[in-house]
């Protein structure tokens, strides 16, 4: 009964962030600034994991693959696929959950207890139009870029760890990755990507948005925020792999 | 003009507010006063069109709020300013943003003459050369003031103050009570208080509506509220040692 009550409240809120905006302007810079906050501000911890996931994986894959009767180019293959499948998407954007989803869900929360979603409001403001609706537009243009920087890190990672210790030079990782490659996977890949944005921002906002009481409430919507998106985008991961693969 | 017409408001079983109808006049200061949990915040709420009553009409001017539309309502929305209790100025946003953000919002002036209105009405709050300053570097007060500069920058109709000196010390607080007397007599608003400071009442009120459990116990201008013969207001009124004593010597 809880999760309908939540949900339908949750659609509710979804339906006023396409209310016509007040003022073009402020709506865009509003973007720009969330496109900085949410996109580039990420990129460091986005370039860590990536390029850490693909020397990870390819020195297991070839933990598990000594074998003289399997080519070393099956290695490239397997850690290049995995990487646009599901690593790039799914790992990156639980990591962003963590990050992404705390901020704006604390954000959004600070400003309902200390009134000023009130005062936004009072002045004639679609308060979830200009608050919520640029992040998540800005989630949705920036994760995807994010998600392919990370999916290109992260099989760069594996060439550079794969040819670094010897387990395969990059010719072979190439010469494997390329024998593979199926241009599907990235359309897969970046609905994912744009899935996943959106889950991340939206449940954050909405989290958020509801915030009551005081400080340690704003503390229980952001953890609440990134526990949920990452219920979620694990079940969105599993039911787009199985509608679509 | 705001009037109340027999407003009620529930929140599930609880009742908050029950039959209550007011006048508020224009250029005056009309101040709500009552205990916490009696339900001034609430119809102060009521008003803003934060909440909505279950019964009774909010006219701004003749013009019944609960029946508008919602773009109606963002009209008389753009008449309002409101300074909070905690100020709830943005804090991402320096003083001069905050106080340009409903110009920038609503008017079709350009950015010049935007940040020409905003100087003067940081100067008018005494607070010129703070606009590049964000809300965690000013004090309290500044806060309040800054406050009333965003609430007054769109020339509104009606200001209401929620509570505008708690967490003030008393010099300051009459600071601002008397730049709120001034701006509304200046620009002829319907200002709107809310409070429980009694020497902020007998200051700069004009018109007093005490509220009690959720209804208006009494009405009247602040040279009678002294001398009034309601039970519940003089025990309000003078609930202070210091306020008792003095009313039994000045009898």
């Amino acid at each position: 009964m809880r999760f309908f009550f939540h949900f339908g409240r949750y659609l509710l809120l979804l339906k006023q962030l396409f209310k016509r905006p007040e003022n073009y302007r402020m709506y865009w810079d509003e973007l720009f600034r969330q496109m900085v906050a949410i996109g580039v501000s990420s990129l460091g911890i986005v370039i860590i994991i990536s390029v850490f996931m693909g020397a990870v994986t390819t020195v297991q894959t070839a933990y598990q693959l000594i074998s003289g009767l399997v080519a070393k180019t099956v290695i490239g293959a397997i850690v290049s696929d995995s990487s646009i499948l599901e690593l790039g998407p799914t790992i990156t954007s639980l990591v962003l959950a963590g990050k992404i989803g705390s901020s704006i869900a604390s954000e959004i929360g600070t400003m309902r207890v200390t009134e000023q979603i009130d005062a936004l409001e009072i002045m004639g403001v679609n308060a979830p139009g200009y608050l919520i609706s640029p992040k998540i537009l800005a989630a949705v243009i920036t994760i995807p870029m994010l998600i392919v920087l990370s999916i290109t890190l992260s099989i760069g990672g594996g060439i550079f760890v794969g040819d670094l210790t010897g387990i395969l030079s990059a010719q072979q990782f190439i010469e494997g990755a390329r024998s593979s490659f199926l241009p599907y996977n990235i359309f897969f890949s970046l609905t994912k990507a744009f899935t996943f944005a959106f889950i991340i921002s939206s449940v954050s906002a909405y989290q958020g948005y509801y915030t009551s009481g005081g400080s340690l409430e704003v503390g229980q919507s952001s953890t609440k925020a990134v526990v949920y998106s990452c219920i979620l985008i694990l079940l969105s991961d599993y039911l787009l792999a199985q509608l679509m693969l | 003009m705001i009037e109340l017409k027999n407003i009620s408001k529930s929140f599930g079983e609880k009742k908050i507010l029950e039959d209550i109808s007011l006048r508020f006049q224009p250029g005056k200061v009309n101040m709500i006063i009552g205990a916490s949990g009696s339900g001034k915040s609430v119809l102060m709420k009521l008003m803003v069109g934060l909440h909505l009553p279950d019964k009774g009409s909010i006219e701004y001017d003749g013009q019944d709020y609960v029946s508008l539309d919602r773009n109606q309502r963002s009209e008389v929305r753009k008449q309002i300013g409101m300074l909070f209790q905690n100020s709830a100025l943005f804090d991402s946003l320096t003083v001069e943003q905050n106080v340009i953000f409903p110009l920038s919002m609503f008017s079709p002036d350009s950015h010049a003459d935007n940040l020409k209105r905003v100087n003067f009405c940081l100067e008018r709050v005494g607070l010129s050369n703070t606009n590049k300053l964000y809300p965690a570097e000013l004090s309290g007060g500044m806060k309040k003031r800054v406050g009333i500069a965003r609430a007054i920058v769109l020339n509104p109709k009606y200001l209401f103050c929620d509570e505008p000196n708690s967490g003030l010390d008393p010099l300051t607080s009459i600071l601002i009570d008397e730049l709120i007397k001034e701006i509304t007599q200046e620009y002829d608003i319907t200002t709107i208080i809310n409070s429980h400071d009694m020497n902020s009442v007998m200051e700069i009120g004009d018109q007093i509506a005490y509220i009690y459990k959720g209804h208006k116990e009494w009405e009247g201008d602040k040279a009678t509220i002294l001398t009034t013969d309601n039970q519940l207001l003089n025990e309000f009124v003078f609930a202070t040692n210091f306020l008792r004593q003095f009313r039994d010597k000045s009898r």
